[in-house]
């Protein structure tokens, strides 16, 4: 099979949710000295985008989303030991918290696997995470963007105290900031002054990337 | 069978506009057509006005209070709030919502649960986060229980909310629950069972058809109290019906009174 259609069945076989063809399309590219990363990036995580954008659209619904993440997952897998020593570029690092005194982690959990297909190293700090804690890991792990999560009105001041000590620190213009949670609005991500304001899943994986981009 | 109407949230948008201006009008308005409509407790929340929450709190308790002598349920994660609304509110025995087993929660709330005399909604969560399964519900719900009747609140005034998550983001989020409250009804008699509905549609298409059949399913495990909208006729034309058809609604007087208020013109 040409490049262009093993490219065109990755896409199908994520807008089908299709996990066993999913593999099995990326053995066929690995038997076929295809590149890996090529394949992901123009195939599988194209499909994972156009899903996204359906999600946006109301036409595609949550567990589907997130089935797809679980394809892209298996994907990744099986093209792991062929992309492992070569030299593939993750597109930057994120460090994710959901934040102190908070221990909603459903909606994290959801944004941090659709943002791993799109190959973001993710470093999950889990739940109920100090913004000190968030900081210093951001900065030992060098990282580009540092997401949090918020879903209760008396913790997403927790969401201005990052940016406030990055501030203090002298580390805000180190990172990119995007903030999501029930509670928080665009407003919100304004007023704090976060960098991006993620109102659900796919939006979070598409502003992540623009963040990354610029 | 206790209901809370919930639509005095300022998470709601058109809540939160009128708040804001502090249009007591729309405020009364909302409060009045709940109790109308049949709602035993009226949920005043507005979390979401981080920067005055006490001072807006007070406002809406008095609001409400100037059109309706009904019960209130005040509802924050911020206990200055709850005992803001606490200290005003003059009709019945107030509930708050709510305590969880986190130490910190815990160790503020009770104490407005014994000075008020309040009913109180026990969310099963705890430092170790929310809970999936049915069985570490129960493991919370037997902590928080043991923790509550120690400290004298009355298991009569205990309202255990299971904790409704979306089956969109984990299939076996309803029949936990369900399992959960037919658990605490086993257990815990005396205890009452409450939750909120709008969740475990959260995610998917046509979520009044999920919140309808799951009033029922849980209705039919035990629960007994809802914090929801009681201006959706259908919604609660089905938890009239269901109370019939469980043998809770004595010659189906509340039956046929749903029928005769036009709960099942459709």
């Amino acid at each position: 099979m040409s490049r262009e259609a093993i490219i065109q069945e990755a896409i199908d076989t994520i807008l089908k949710y299709d996990q066993p063809r999913a593999v099995q399309v990326a053995e066929q590219a690995l038997a076929e000295g295809l590149d890996p990363v090529d394949i992901l990036t123009e195939g599988f995580s194209a499909g994972i985008r156009k899903v996204g954008d359906l999600f946006g659209r109301g036409e595609v619904f949550l567990p589907e989303l997130m089935l797809s993440a679980d394809v892209m997952k298996s994907v990744t897998n099986t093209f792991e030991s062929a992309i492992q020593g070569k030299s593939t570029q993750k597109k930057g690092k994120m460090v994710f918290a959901t934040v102190e005194g908070d221990v909603h982690d459903i909606g994290k959990g959801i944004v941090i696997s659709l943002i791993k297909t799109q190959g973001i190293e993710v470093i999950d700090l889990g739940r109920d995470v100090s913004v000190s804690k968030i900081i210093e890991t951001a900065v030992q792990e060098n990282a580009n963007l540092i997401g949090t999560s918020a879903l209760l009105t008396t913790t997403l001041m927790e969401q201005k105290k990052l940016e406030d000590e990055l501030k203090k620190h002298g580390l805000r213009d180190k990172f990119k900031t995007m903030v999501g949670g029930a509670p928080a609005t665009q407003r919100w991500a304004d007023r704090i002054g976060a960098d991006a304001y993620g109102e659900d899943a796919a939006e979070a994986v598409e502003k992540s990337l623009s963040l990354l981009n610029k | 069978m206790l209901i809370v109407g919930e639509l005095i949230n300022t998470s709601r948008k058109a809540i939160n506009e009128v708040v804001e201006k502090r249009d007591a009008e729309y405020i009364k308005k909302i409060a009045m057509e709940q109790y109308e409509a049949g709602a035993d407790y009226i949920d005043v929340n507005c979390g979401t006005q981080v920067f005055d929450e006490v001072e807006t709190m007070e406002w809406l308790v008095e609001t409400v209070q100037s059109a309706v002598q009904a019960p209130l349920c005040l509802d924050s994660p911020n206990p200055k709030a709850i005992e803001a609304g606490l200290a005003l509110a003059k009709f019945g025995q107030p509930m708050i919502n709510s305590i969880t087993g986190e130490t910190e929660r815990f160790n503020q709330i009770l104490p407005l649960i014994q000075k008020y005399k309040a009913k109180i909604v026990a969310l099963c969560m705890d430092d170790n986060g929310m809970p999936d399964t049915a069985e570490e519900r129960m493991n919370v719900a037997k902590v928080l229980y043991e923790k509550l009747t120690d400290g004298g609140v009355p298991e009569g005034d205990i309202y255990f909310d299971p904790l409704v998550k979306p089956i969109s983001v984990a299939g076996n989020a309803g029949i936990e629950v369900l399992e959960t409250v037919r658990l605490i009804s086993q257990r815990y008699p005396n205890v009452h069972k409450i939750c909120g509905l709008s969740n475990v549609s959260y995610g998917l298409p046509n979520r009044k058809v999920l919140n309808r059949l799951f009033v029922v399913q849980t209705m039919t495990m035990g629960m007994d109290g809802y914090i929801f909208n009681p201006l959706d006729k259908t919604m609660m034309g089905f938890v009239r019906a269901s109370r019939a058809l469980l043998g809770q609604d004595p010659f189906c007087m509340g039956y046929l009174t749903a029928h005769r208020n036009g709960l099942y013109d459709e």
